[in-house]
C-alpha cells in the first residue's frame, strides 16, 4: 500500500469528527471517499494534508510514518491537494503558478526563459498546450483546475488528493479534467477523489469508502457497488420494502393552491421546476448535498435571482428578485447556516426575535419596548425556549434554542409561506421532536411550509408531499402514500419509480 | 495579451499623449532641460513610489513615508550640525534606521493581524513627532560634500542638466523593477497582493514577506529623504506633509491595482512623471493656479479607479462565458 491510515481520531470540542478510521491507497489507484455533510471527509483530508493535527492513530506513506504539520511540509512529504477553488493565484502567470517557490534562477534572479521552458515541459504529459506566459485567471476554470494539478503533481509526486475538483465545472470540462486523472493514475499515482456527484465516482473510481458520522461504514470496490447500496451507506438506512412510519396527511391535490412557481430556475445554479404549493402544506425537498436543494429554496427566496420562470399566488404575480422582495409577499426563511446566516450571536434573544419585525416597519419607528417584551415573551412561551431571560445573548443558548428563536423572528412577522433549510440540524434529539411538532401545528393554522432535510425519516413524518431533487433538477415528486423512506430513497438513488 | 498589463499600457499612452500636447502648444517642453528637471524635481517623490508600489502590489499601504522623509532630513540636518560625522556615515545610520522602522511596522501587521491603514498611521504622528523633537525650525545644511552632491550632473545633449539625485531616482526604480519582477521575494510580493490565503497554501511564508516589505518601504523613505534632503539643503520637520498620499496617487496612475497583486514598478515612474508634466505645463503656461494640479492629478485617479474597475468586471465577464 502507498499511503495506510489506522485508527485516526480526530476529536472538537463537542464532537468526534474522527473516530478510529482506517483508509488504504494502493499506488495506481483511485479511491473516493464519500459521505455526507458532518461524515468527516474533510476533517480526514486536512488530518492528511496537515491542516488538522490528529488526536490519534497513525499515517503511513511509502512505509515510513509521517506527521505532517503544515500544507507545505505535507506536499514535500508525497501529499498534494487539489481543492474545489482556491488553489492558485489568478493575478500570476501560468509558468509563474506552476513554479512558484521554486523558480530557477541564475545569478540569484529568477531566470524567466528557464521557468517559462520548465512550466511548458511540467504541462507537457497532461496535454495542455497554453501560453504559459498569460495570467492564469485568463483561462477557464477547467484549464486553472488542470494546472492546480500538474504543480500538486510536480511538488509532491505521490499522493493526490482531489477534494470536490469538478463542482464548478461542465460537462466537456469534466470529461477533460478526468482524462488527465486516468492518466496520473496509468503512472502509480494514488488519488483520493472527493465528490457528491456519484455518477463522477462511478465514472472513475477504482473502491469507495464511504464514512458517516465520522466513521468508516464500508470500503469496496467500485464495481462490486451500486447507486443503492452505496446511497444506503451513506444515508445510513437500508432500503426495505415495507411503508416506514405514518404519513403526514392524504394527498395534496385537494389543498386551496397558495403559490405556484412556473417554469423557475436560473441556469447552471437548478433546472427549471414548476411548484404549486397548497395552504397548509409542507412540502419536503429531499436530496443528496449539493444536488440543488438550498438553491430550489434560494430561488424561491430571492438570494438568487430566478433568471426564467415566474411565480404567482391566486391574484397577481410575485416578486422576487431579493429577500426583501420575497418577504414583503409573506415569505420565511430559515437557513441552514443558522450561525452565520440566522443569529446575530452578540444579541438579545428579544433582539433576535423583533429584528425581521422591525425591519419591516423601518428604522424610523422602533417598536415600543414593552410592546417587544411581550413578543419576545410571547413567542418564549410559545416555542418553550429554554432561557433564563429574554435578555440573554442568543449565542448562549443551545442549537435547538436559537433555532426556535430564529422560528419566532418569522413567526412574530406572521408569514404565509416559510422555507426551512435543515431545520434540525445540530440540534439535541428533544428540539429535534419540538421543531416537527411546531412544524405540524402551524400548518394547522393555515401557513404553508417547505423543509429542506437529509434526514429521510424527518420528511417522512412531516411532509405531505415530497420533491426529490438530483443533480439539479427536480426529478420525482411523491404525495401521499408514496411519501415513504422507501421511495424517496429510490428516488435519490435514480432508480425507475413505479408509477 | 493580459489584462492585467492594460493600465500599464494605458499610463503610458496617456503619458506620450498628454507629452504630445504640451508640445503643441509650448514646442520648448521637448528639451533636455525640462527633461532634466523633471527628473530632479521628482527625484524623492519617485524613490519613496517605488517602496509605495511594493506595499501596494503586497495588498497593503504605508501611510508613515511622508513622515519619514521629514524625519530623515531633520535628523541628517541635526546631526550634520552637532557633529562632525561625514555625511556618508549619517546616511548609512539614517538608512538602517528607516528600515528597522518599516520591518517594526511590518511586524506588528503581521504579528497582531492588524490593518496596515492602522499600523503606519500611527508610524506616521510617531516618524513626525520625532522630527519635532529633534527640531521645530527648518535646519540649514551647510556641508562642503552637500555641496558636492547637489552640483554634481551630468550634461546631456541639449544642454540638458541629468543631476545625480535624478541618476538615484532611475536606479532605484531599476532595483525597484529587479526586486519586484525578479525575484521570488517579488513574487511572493504578488502571490500576497493575490490572496493571501491561497498565497500561504503555495508556501508564502507572510511574516517574512510581510516584515521585507515595509522594511523596503522604509529604506526608499530614508532614501528619499536624503535626496529631498540634498534636493533642498536642508531639513524641515514640516516639510512633505501629504506627500505618502501623493506617492500613493503615483502609484495609481502608474497602473498598480490598489487592492495589490497586479501592477508593475515601471508604471509608477510613468505614473510620477505624469504628474510632474502636469506641474512642468502650469509653469509654462504661467497663467494658471498651481491648484490645476491637483484638479488634473485628482480626475486622472478617478479615470485609472474607473479603468481597473472596468478592466476587472471584463476579465470576470470572459470567465464566466467560459465557465
Amino acid at each position: 500500500m502507498l499511503l495506510t491510515i489506522r485508527s485516526l481520531t480526530k476529536t472538537f470540542p463537542g464532537t468526534r469528527a474522527l473516530d478510529a478510521v482506517d483508509f488504504d491507497l494502493a499506488a495506481g489507484e483511485v479511491h473516493a471517499l464519500l459521505g455526507e455533510n458532518g461524515a468527516g471527509k474533510s476533517t480526514l483530508i486536512k488530518c492528511l494534508t496537515g491542516a488538522y493535527h490528529r488526536d490519534g492513530g497513525t499515517i503511513t506513506l511509502d512505509g515510513a510514518q509521517i506527521d505532517p504539520q503544515s500544507t507545505v511540509e505535507a506536499q514535500e512529504q508525497g501529499i498534494g491537494t487539489v481543492y474545489q477553488e482556491v488553489n492558485l493565484l489568478p493575478n500570476l502567470t501560468v509558468a509563474q503558478n506552476l513554479m512558484f517557490g521554486r523558480e530557477p534562477r541564475r545569478w540569484g534572479l529568477v531566470d524567466s526563459r528557464a521557468m517559462r521552458a520548465e512550466a511548458r515541459e511540467t504541462l507537457r504529459p497532461y496535454g495542455l498546450d497554453i501560453d504559459v506566459d498569460r495570467d492564469l485567471g485568463s483561462y477557464s476554470v477547467a484549464i486553472q483546475q488542470i494546472v492546480a494539478i500538474a504543480r500538486a503533481v510536480a511538488l509532491s509526486g505521490k499522493v493526490l488528493i482531489l477534494d470536490e475538483p469538478t463542482a464548478s465545472l461542465d460537462a466537456a470540462e469534466v470529461r477533460m479534467v478526468f482524462d488527465v486523472v486516468r492518466g496520473l493514475r496509468a503512472r502509480g499515482l494514488g488519488i483520493v477523489f472527493v465528490s457528491h456527484f456519484l455518477d463522477q465516482v462511478f465514472g472513475l473510481t477504482d473502491r469507495i469508502t464511504v464514512l458517516r458520522n465520522g466513521r468508516r461504514i464500508v470500503t469496496e470496490r467500485t464495481a462490486d457497488l451500486d447507486r443503492v447500496k452505496l446511497i444506503e451507506h451513506m444515508l445510513g438506512r437500508a432500503l426495505e420494502h415495507e411503508v416506514a412510519g405514518q404519513t403526514a396527511e392524504p394527498v395534496a391535490s385537494d389543498r386551496v393552491p397558495l403559490l405556484s412557481f412556473q417554469n423557475f430556475g436560473r441556469r447552471g445554479v437548478i433546472e427549471p421546476y414548476d411548484l404549486t404549493i397548497g395552504r397548509g402544506e409542507v412540502v419536503g425537498l429531499a436530496g443528496l448535498l449539493g444536488s440543488g436543494r438550498t438553491e430550489t429554496a434560494e430561488l424561491m427566496f430571492g438570494v438568487r435571482t430566478a433568471t426564467q420562470g415566474e411565480a404567482s399566488d391566486a391574484k397577481a404575480r410575485l416578486d422576487l428578485s431579493s429577500p426583501r422582495a420575497a418577504i414583503a409577499q409573506g415569505f420565511g426563511f430559515v437557513p441552514e447556516e443558522r450561525k452565520t446566516d440566522g443569529i446575530v450571536a452578540e444579541l438579545s434573544i428579544r433582539e433576535n426575535v423583533i429584528l425581521g419585525l422591525q425591519a419591516r416597519r423601518g428604522w424610523a419607528r422602533p417598536i415600543p419596548r414593552s410592546e417587544q417584551n411581550r413578543i419576545a415573551d410571547d413567542y418564549i412561551k410559545r416555542l418553550d425556549i429554554r432561557t433564563s431571560g429574554r435578555e440573554k445573548p442568543i449565542g448562549e443558548l443551545s442549537g435547538g434554542n436559537q433555532q426556535k428563536a430564529i422560528l419566532a423572528r418569522w413567526l412574530a412577522m406572521n408569514p404565509r409561506f416559510l422555507i426551512l433549510d435543515e431545520p434540525t440540524r445540530g440540534i439535541d434529539v428533544g428540539a429535534h421532536a419540538e421543531i416537527l411538532r411546531l412544524i405540524r401545528e402551524l400548518t394547522e393554522a393555515g401557513m404553508s411550509i417547505l423543509v429542506i432535510s437529509s434526514e429521510i425519516d424527518e420528511l417522512v413524518a412531516v411532509a405531505n408531499r415530497v420533491i426529490v431533487v438530483r443533480d439539479r433538477r427536480h426529478v420525482a415528486e411523491l404525495a401521499g402514500a408514496r411519501v415513504t423512506g422507501d421511495e424517496i430513497m429510490r428516488a435519490i438513488a435514480a432508480e425507475e419509480v413505479a408509477a | 495579451m493580459n489584462t492585467r498589463a492594460l493600465p500599464l499600457y494605458a499610463t503610458v499612452v496617456i503619458f506620450l499623449l498628454a507629452y504630445l500636447l504640451c508640445w503643441l502648444q509650448f514646442p520648448n517642453i521637448l528639451s533636455t532641460r525640462v527633461i532634466g528637471n523633471l527628473l530632479t524635481d521628482n527625484a524623492y517623490l519617485g524613490i519613496v513610489a517605488v517602496g509605495m508600489t511594493l506595499v501596494i502590489l503586497s495588498g497593503g499601504i504605508d501611510l508613515s513615508v511622508g513622515s519619514v522623509i521629514a524625519f530623515s532630513g531633520v535628523f541628517i540636518a541635526v546631526i550634520l550640525r552637532e557633529t562632525s560625522l561625514h555625511p556618508l556615515v549619517v546616511f548609512a545610520l539614517l538608512l538602517a534606521l528607516t528600515t528597522a522602522f518599516g520591518a517594526a511596522m511590518g511586524f506588528l501587521i503581521d504579528r497582531l493581524a492588524m490593518p496596515a491603514f492602522i499600523v503606519t498611521l500611527a508610524g506616521m504622528f510617531l516618524a513626525r513627532g520625532a522630527a519635532y523633537m529633534l527640531s521645530i525650525d527648518s535646519v540649514p545644511i551647510a556641508h562642503p560634500f552637500y555641496k558636492t552632491l547637489q552640483s554634481a550632473y551630468w550634461l546631456m545633449p541639449g544642454k540638458g542638466r541629468l543631476a545625480l539625485i535624478g541618476v538615484v531616482m532611475l536606479l532605484t526604480v531599476l532595483a525597484g523593477m529587479v526586486v519586484a519582477h525578479k525575484t521570488r521575494f517579488g513574487a511572493s510580493v504578488y502571490a500576497l497582493g493575490g490572496g493571501e490565503a491561497t498565497a500561504r497554501l503555495m508556501g508564502v511564508r507572510q511574516g517574512r514577506t510581510t516584515m521585507l516589505v515595509y522594511a523596503f518601504s522604509g529604506l526608499m523613505a530614508g532614501l528619499s529623504g536624503i535626496v529631498f534632503s540634498v534636493y533642498t539643503g536642508s531639513g524641515y520637520s514640516l516639510a512633505t506633509v501629504g506627500t505618502e498620499l501623493t506617492a500613493i496617487a503615483a502609484v495609481v496612475i502608474g497602473g498598480t491595482l490598489l487592492t495589490g497583486g497586479a501592477g508593475y514598478m515601471f508604471g509608477t515612474l510613468v505614473g510620477v512623471l505624469t504628474m510632474g508634466l502636469i506641474q512642468t505645463y502650469i509653469v509654462f503656461d504661467g497663467t494658471l493656479s498651481s491648484w490645476w494640479t491637483k484638479i488634473v492629478i485628482g480626475v486622472l485617479l478617478l479615470v485609472f479607479i474607473l479603468l481597473q474597475k472596468g478592466l476587472l468586471k471584463l476579465s470576470r465577464d470572459r470567465l464566466g462565458g467560459q465557465g
